[in-house]
């Protein structure tokens, strides 16, 4: 289980995350949403090892992961696909996914055809540079990268954003997947319709705090969320 | 002007370029990974020139080529450890700055320790063994850098592009934090590449001095820059772009001193980079960004 508790980050002056306490339960689907801003990817930055913590505790099954570098802390099983995608556009799909496994010393085949299962496309074009890729096959292919690390959780930035909706709905229900194969995602959204849709659990992120928590059913209903994500009606 | 002037002046070219060569592609990896110009890439250069006259008073050639090869890299990688990873999150200006200082800082310690007189580079047998055909006349040394620079280059390449340890150069070289989240320890990647770049520059700087006799503390400086036109002449970031500069900016500098304007050789090599800067900023073998918006 990743447990997050009383967690402060300071950004360029900023106090973006402010005493943020969640945990991540082993097997399930949780999601922090929240608009612009209010500090989830900073959040999720700092579990990685990308920013420093200024205060609190980040544990994995009880060991302590601030302090650790970035490397050491996908070799203890998190990773994560950042926002906008990032992959390495002048390599190609094969290289990308290789590279992806680059801490491990174990034959990779079994895990390429497991990546080449979820996303047949990837294998199709394994030769292309990543470059040239559609942005939906870009998202799929950052996805498969970070599993090609055989993590046990999942961190995903924004999977949704730029892409046209039906694309979307494609990579929530490979999310969901992921996810009944057994591991455990930490998802942050700003379409909190389809995140809280599939997510156990759920957070609201608002300037840095998190202000409002339950199963992603609940919040669905919650009508502040409803009005302030939802675009329902007050 | 006979062939066989021609044909001489023309492997002087090679040899010269093949030095000029090895060094650019320290610059070249370096921005690579970096995205910096390492403006002390010359005097370390300067350094191993020195280097070798000192470990040749004590030890046989076999001995000195390992511990010149050696000392350079230490040299380097101290240098990278001590002036440019504490500037990591620093603007890049600010890391080029800094290299531009340790240039200064080196020419000045090798003038002080080495005093400014010029200093006999020590003959190295194997190299300086002279071949005559006909009207030309070379030394073995000639014949070797163009060879050898050609050849570690290929490894070079094949280094960046088939090995695990490439893989993660280039991955450092796109997108650090990215390559942080594949797991990928950055610092280690910049202090190979460090090691490979200064090595080469070792390599360099004994093709370099072996045809040109002495050493004094400001050798490195303006090979240094021409090496430096040679990787934006090539497209800076590019291995094999590093190695077609190099050859071209050494036989140019051949041609010119042997038509007998070599008052305008030097001055030749940065005309040739405001050319390029205006025509071709990417230089021959440019990156292109294939990246999707």
């Amino acid at each position: 289980m990743l447990k997050i508790s009383h967690l402060h980050v300071n950004y360029g002056g900023i106090k973006a995350v402010r005493d943020v306490s969640f945990d991540v339960p082993d097997g399930e689907i949780c999601t922090l949403i929240g608009s612009n801003g209010a500090g989830k990817s900073t959040t999720l930055r700092t579990i990685i090892g990308l920013e420093k913590a200024a205060s609190g505790s980040i544990t994995l099954d009880g060991s302590e992961l601030i302090g650790l570098q970035t490397n050491q802390i996908v070799t203890n099983g998190i990773t994560l696909v950042p926002e906008g995608r990032h992959v390495f556009p002048d390599m190609t799909v094969l290289e990308n996914l290789k590279i992806g496994s680059y801490m491990r010393k174990e034959d990779l085949q079994e895990d390429l055809n497991w990546i080449y299962d979820l996303f047949p496309r990837l294998k199709e074009r394994s030769w292309q540079a990543a470059g040239t890729l559609s942005g939906g096959e870009q998202q799929m292919l950052a996805v498969g990268r970070a599993l090609m690390s055989k993590p046990k959780i999942l961190m995903m930035d924004e999977p949704s954003l730029g892409l046209a909706p039906i694309i979307v709905q494609g990579i929530f229900d490979i999310i969901k997947e992921i996810n009944k194969q057994g591991v455990t995602i930490l998802l942050i959204e700003q379409n909190a319709n389809m995140a809280l849709r599939i997510a156990h659990s759920a957070y609201v992120m608002e300037t840095g705090e998190l202000t409002l928590s339950g199963t992603g059913a609940e919040l669905l209903k919650n009508d502040a969320i409803k009005a302030a994500y939802l675009g329902g009606k007050k | 002007m006979s062939l066989a002037y021609l044909l001489q002046q023309l492997l002087n070219g090679l040899s010269l370029g093949g030095a000029y060569a090895l060094i650019a592609i320290g610059y070249t990896m370096v921005y690579g990974i970096l995205r910096m110009i390492n403006f002390a890439h010359g005097d370390v250069f300067m350094m191993a020139g020195y280097f070798m006259i000192y470990s040749m008073a004590v030890f046989p050639w076999y001995v000195s080529l390992p511990v010149v090869i050696a000392g350079t890299i230490v040299l380097g990688v101290v240098i990278e450890k001590l002036a440019y990873k504490p500037l990591r999150s620093a603007p890049r200006m600010s890391v080029m700055i800094s290299a531009i200082g340790v240039a200064y800082l080196l020419e000045n310690l090798a003038n002080y320790l080495f005093t400014a007189m010029p200093q006999s580079y020590p003959q190295i047998d194997i190299l300086k063994h002279v071949y005559t055909l006909g009207d030309i006349t070379v030394s073995r040394v000639t014949l070797v850098a163009p060879v050898l620079t050609v050849i570690l280059t290929v490894l070079m390449i094949q280094l960046v592009n088939h090995t695990k340890m490439g893989m993660a150069m280039r991955a450092c070289s796109k997108d650090q934090n990215t390559a942080r989240i594949m797991g990928i320890k950055v610092d280690s990647v910049i202090t190979k590449t460090f090691i490979i770049g200064c090595g080469l520059a070792a390599i360099g700087s004994i093709l370099y001095f072996t045809d040109r006799n002495t050493v004094q503390p400001y050798s490195g400086s303006l090979p240094g820059l021409k090496c430096f036109v040679a990787a934006v002449l090539g497209g800076i970031g590019s291995i094999p772009g590093a190695m077609v500069g190099g050859f071209i900016v050494g036989v140019c500098q051949i041609a010119i001193t042997a038509a007998g304007y070599s008052v305008f050789s030097d001055a030749f090599t940065f005309v040739l980079l405001i050319i390029i800067l205006l025509v071709r900023p990417t230089g021959i073998f440019g990156e292109k960004a294939t990246d999707k918006v």
